[in-house]
């Protein structure tokens, strides 16, 4: 005890990530949770390249980066009964990573994108664009219960947001872009994923979630320059 | 010397003046796996780059036994895994916590140190200033991590040091272009020092394109 912590907050789905990380591999924390609007000095102290959410220390080391600290997690405790987030076979790993960044970035990028947009012309090209991205994600899915196969593995962690944190987005953007008939299969892997244990013991209430996109969205929506 | 799978077929998809392509020449020299590379013209795309990265249709790509990955750091990682015994030269360590801060590193040159330096390079009078301070302050995060290690990887050249060759080469190339002055001996002496170890490394240096074409590659793209 004491020798795993966590410094995040709930609403994230980064964080998210290394708590199904931890959980999965029977790993037992300590959960900080941080203000993003006043950073602590433990923050800032473990991450002052980023300032950012999540972080891990384990027996003192800190480590960011979500996707990062994933591989960490699998690397460091890889003798418990629980299975292996990254296949063994250097080609699929590879594939997980490749997809891992794909989600992280493409996908991220033109939900968001597809989200802020208000109305008209810019909005249906967003919209266009992360149905595009998404159908990728499905192509990869079909056939298959989880990304990682018969278990939830490194990529169905990455994707998860997908499963819970997405639907937020949509509501808030005014927007459907994950349905049944749209990506049955993706549809289906995440209505597997989020109620798998141990993924739905620590997703946020949906009230949180929506706050905090709704502060983004409208913040973003009032950066951007006004059109004539 | 190449492992036991140096029969089996290497191919690399990518362009001569990309520092990203020419992150898998040297990862690929250094493990000494040999391999066969295709020059590929992005303005007319090869059937073979759209077959192999259809994603994304960029390069790098590598092509290893008709299995094909994209992405320069995923690639990276799979060529250390792959031709990892005794004789090839490891780009992480087996430690999973150094391992970690080696990932750390890489995605932070990626997203955060080589955008800023190459905005700064290509910034315009207005947001020079600026562009040129946070280029500055990547530079700084950069040496500071360096501390007084030979390379990024310690005594050797690990997995940093090989994303970080946009640094060791490529800024000298821009910076000189465009008429700044961003990693000099002054400003980074120990960042410098890294830079000048690293391009006269034996295996980098063939590795590296040469610096008059890049050069002249860089100035007439400044021109358009």
């Amino acid at each position: 005890m004491g020798e795993v912590k966590l410094i995040g907050t709930h609403q994230s789905f980064p964080c998210a990530r290394i708590e199904w990380g931890l959980k999965i591999k029977g790993v037992e924390y300590e959960y900080l949770k941080e203000d993003l609007s006043n950073k602590s000095d433990l923050l800032i102290e473990s991450n002052p390249v980023h300032k950012k959410v999540p972080v891990l220390i384990h027996k003192g080391n800190p480590i960011a980066e979500s996707l990062v600290i994933l591989e960490y997690i699998d690397e460091t405790w890889k003798d418990n009964n629980a299975h292996s987030l990254l296949p063994q076979n250097p080609y699929e790993r590879a594939l997980a990573r490749f997809w891992a960044k794909f989600i992280d970035e493409k996908c991220v990028i033109s939900v968001w994108g597809a989200c802020v947009a208000q109305e008209g012309e810019e909005k249906e090209k967003a919209v266009e664009g992360a149905i595009e991205t998404l159908s990728h994600l499905e192509k990869q899915i079909k056939g298959k219960k989880f990304f990682g196969g018969e278990k939830i593995g490194y990529l169905d962690i990455v994707a998860g947001w997908l499963s819970y944190w997405l639907s937020v987005l949509e509501e808030l953007g005014e927007i459907e872009l994950v349905n049944a008939e749209r990506f049955p299969c993706l549809h289906e892997w995440g209505k597997n994923f989020i109620n798998t244990s141990p993924i739905k013991d620590c997703i946020p209430p949906r009230e949180d979630v929506l706050a905090y996109f709704s502060f983004g969205i409208n913040y973003v929506r009032s950066m951007a320059p006004n059109k004539a | 010397m190449a492992s036991s799978s140096d029969n089996e077929e290497v191919r690399v998809l990518g362009k001569w003046a990309s520092p990203f392509s020419n992150r898998i020449d040297l990862a690929l020299k250094l493990k000494g796996v040999p391999y066969k590379y295709s020059e590929e013209d992005l303005a007319n795309k090869s059937l073979d780059l759209l077959k192999y990265n259809p994603v994304h249709k960029k390069v790098p790509v590598l092509v290893h036994n008709g299995n094909s990955i994209a992405e320069s750091l995923v690639i990276l990682e799979y060529i250390d895994e792959v031709w990892n015994n005794n004789n090839n030269h490891a780009f992480l360590p087996q430690d999973p916590y150094h391992r970690a801060l080696a990932r750390f590193w890489c995605k932070t040159l990626d997203d955060k140190i080589l955008p800023a330096i190459w905005n700064a390079c290509w910034s315009d009078e207005k947001g020079r200033e600026k562009a040129v301070e946070e280029a500055l302050e990547a530079l700084k995060i950069l040496q500071d991590e360096l501390k007084d290690k030979k390379f990024f990887g310690g005594e050797t050249i690990g997995l940093v040091d090989i994303a970080a060759n946009f640094i060791g080469y490529w800024v000298s190339i821009l910076q000189e272009i465009a008429g700044l002055e961003l990693l000099t001996i002054e400003k980074f002496p120990k960042l410098y020092e890294w830079s000048q170890e690293y391009i006269n490394h034996p295996v980098i240096k063939e590795g590296l394109p040469p610096r008059d074409e890049l050069f002249a590659f860089f100035k007439a793209s400044a021109k358009k």
